[in-house]
């Protein structure tokens, strides 16, 4: 398991240094000079002199990959630089605004699953019936589906038409109220996705000699899919959170903006309405981060799940 | 269920028949100028006159969702030709020759791959500008590496099989190996892959291009209409309706061509569910 962790992190390395490498050419390649947005203030286009003084004092004026490196140097430390606007910490912006998304994409992963597993497991044991026909269509509906409009599709149901909950808003910290919709709208999304692969991972373990056997054995079918396929089938269900996960993240940042909730899709959008690149590359970084550690989380859990994998070295 | 998949096959092609058809014919379908406005029609319901109404502006809604076939459909198709060439050279590189060429070829598609791809998107856009061309720019940063990870995994299955040997040992050049002897072989999983995902590029695309980031107006595009459809929403809800409709449509029907090809050409295909993008 150490030696397994070991490799994995090595391997991670290059992928770091080519994470940060695009997002800061993408940085470098942006049209316009940062000291000049940065001087730019009320009274209007700063002064011509201002701006290459800055560019001296600040070491603009050095080649790229002097810039680069010192901008690695920095990152490395947990410096993420400072807002062009605000001109708080990068990472306290980023940090602030991914508590709300943690928050709506727990509930919406719960969401996601109540609707995938108890679906994935009737289609699959209802194979070709009316049941999984339906499953079907409805999966394939729900990824067809642009996410911001079903968040319309709610809020002109539940909000207008019913008055029943808040349009949009954080609300008293991102209460239950507020919740419910925008989470609503991220689960049933990702169901579509993880309701499909359930069916599959349960299909797969349907046809395994064990379940033949336990049948044969003359159990009831209600415990040979419940106590003997499920366990097994349950297991991808560990990779389906994290791509759930990755998902939800996904559309967050569009939902986020239609229900005006403070996440970090929502810091994305806003920043690049106002060209706010440090926080934009911030932002970039940081959701890297965050997918690589929860890949990595991900494979130990699905190794620790499944002995059949500890003791292979994995490649 | 195959009769399902058999009968939203048909139901697709018939789809985006229609859909080619109404983008070439779209001057002559419309009713109306998309990117006419009239300040005194604002807000209309819909009429004989206007059979989808009119938008905050007076614009025809009805010959706008028309027009914004063109541009999804042109949108989508490109992007997916694009990253799909891209893709294919990188992993069909990548696989055949391996060593420090594989490693390092697959080690950018790593880091592509870690970051959420609608945020890649919108950093694209972010540092380059909105507009149409750094849309499918982005998009195509975005979907370029599920082809190379599926062209590189189909080389590498190719690499030991006994007619790849014989065409090595006669003497063949690598390219004449990976244009005669690998390509046919990977085309039939790579058109599954692309049909797939030319629906969610048009449903990327439409999500940019609703932040305000893609599309630019007056250009009829689906997603900015629904973007100008937000201030209405109470009071006009079928502004927002009706090119949601249009998208899904779309989208389905590629979605459907997809699986219907799937499993006609490729059954045991590994372009199921690589699909996280937004996805």
């Amino acid at each position: 398991m150490l030696s397994f962790l070991f490799r994995r992190l090595v391997l991670l390395l290059p992928v770091l240094l080519m994470i940060s490498i695009i997002s800061f050419s993408l940085f470098y390649l942006s049209p316009g000079d940062p000291a000049e947005v940065l001087l730019t203030g009320p009274q209007g286009p700063p002064d011509p002199k201002a701006v290459e003084e800055f560019r001296a004092r600040e070491g603009f004026n050095d080649p790229a990959h002097v810039l680069f490196i010192r901008w690695l140097y920095k990152v490395a430390q947990g410096d993420l630089g400072y807002s062009y606007t605000s001109g708080g910490k990068v990472s306290d912006a980023i940090l602030d605004s991914f508590l709300p998304t943690l928050r709506l994409s727990l509930i919406s992963l719960i969401i996601s699953l109540l609707i995938s597993i108890p679906l994935g497991i009737l289609s699959a044991v209802r194979k070709g019936s009316a049941i999984d026909g339906l499953g079907l269509s409805l999966s394939l509906l729900g990824v067809s589906v642009p996410n911001f409009w079903l968040a319309y599709l709610l809020i002109i149901l539940f909000a207008l038409k019913l008055d029943i909950l808040p349009v949009a808003g954080y609300g008293n910290g991102g209460d239950i109220e507020h919740l419910i919709l925008p989470a609503l709208t991220l689960g049933i999304s990702a169901a579509a996705v993880t309701g499909r692969m359930m069916r599959t991972s349960m299909l797969e373990v349907m046809g395994q000699d064990y379940i033949v056997a336990a049948r044969a054995r003359g159990l009831p079918e209600r415990s040979v899919v419940l106590k003997h396929a499920l366990r097994n089938a349950l297991l991808p269900v560990v990779t389906m959170v994290g791509l759930n996960f990755t998902y939800l993240l996904n559309g967050s940042a569009v939902v986020e903006t239609v229900f005006a909730w403070p996440g970090i899709g929502s810091l994305m959008t806003r920043s690049i309405y106002s060209r706010d690149y440090p926080v934009i590359l911030g932002c970039m970084l940081f959701l890297s981060l965050l997918t690589i550690s929860l890949n990595l989380l991900i494979d130990i859990c699905y190794r620790y799940c499944n002995p059949r994998l500890m003791h292979e070295t994995g490649s | 269920m195959k009769q399902g998949v058999d009968l939203g096959f048909k139901l697709a092609i018939l789809t985006i028949a229609c859909l080619i058809f109404l983008a070439i014919t779209a001057s002559w379908i419309a009713p109306h100028d998309p990117e006419k406005a009239q300040p005194q029609l604002r807000l209309k319901n819909p009429s004989y006159e206007y059979p989808l109404g009119t938008d905050h502006l007076g614009r025809c809604i009805f010959s706008r969702i028309v027009f914004g076939i063109r541009v999804s459909l042109f949108i989508g198709l490109a992007v997916v030709l694009f990253s799909a060439l891209l893709g294919m050279a990188m992993g069909l590189t990548a696989g055949y020759f391996g060593g420090l060429v594989d490693e390092a070829i697959m080690r950018v598609v790593d880091a592509f791959i870690s970051f959420p791809s609608i945020f890649l998107a919108l950093a694209v856009i972010g540092f380059l500008g909105s507009g149409i061309v750094n849309l499918m720019l982005s998009l195509i940063l975005v979907d370029w590496t599920g082809y190379a990870r599926l062209v590189r995994s189909s080389v590498l299955d190719l690499k030991g099989k006994e007619f790849l040997e014989a065409a090595i040992s006669l003497g063949a050049s690598d390219l004449y190996i990976m244009s005669r002897h690998i390509l046919p072989n990977i085309l039939p999983s790579l058109l599954v892959m692309a049909t797939l995902s030319v629906g969610y590029v048009i449903l990327g695309a439409a999500s940019l291009s609703f932040l305000g980031l893609g599309v630019q107006p007056p250009t009829p595009e689906w997603g900015a209409m629904m973007n100008d459809a937000r201030p209405f929403l109470r009071t006009h809800p079928l502004m927002m309706i009706f090119p949601g409709i249009a998208i899904t449509t779309v989208v389905l029907a590629f979605n459907l061509l997809g699986e219907g090809i799937r499993v006609r050409l490729d059954p045991k295909s590994r372009a199921e569910g690589r699909y996280d993008f937004d996805r």
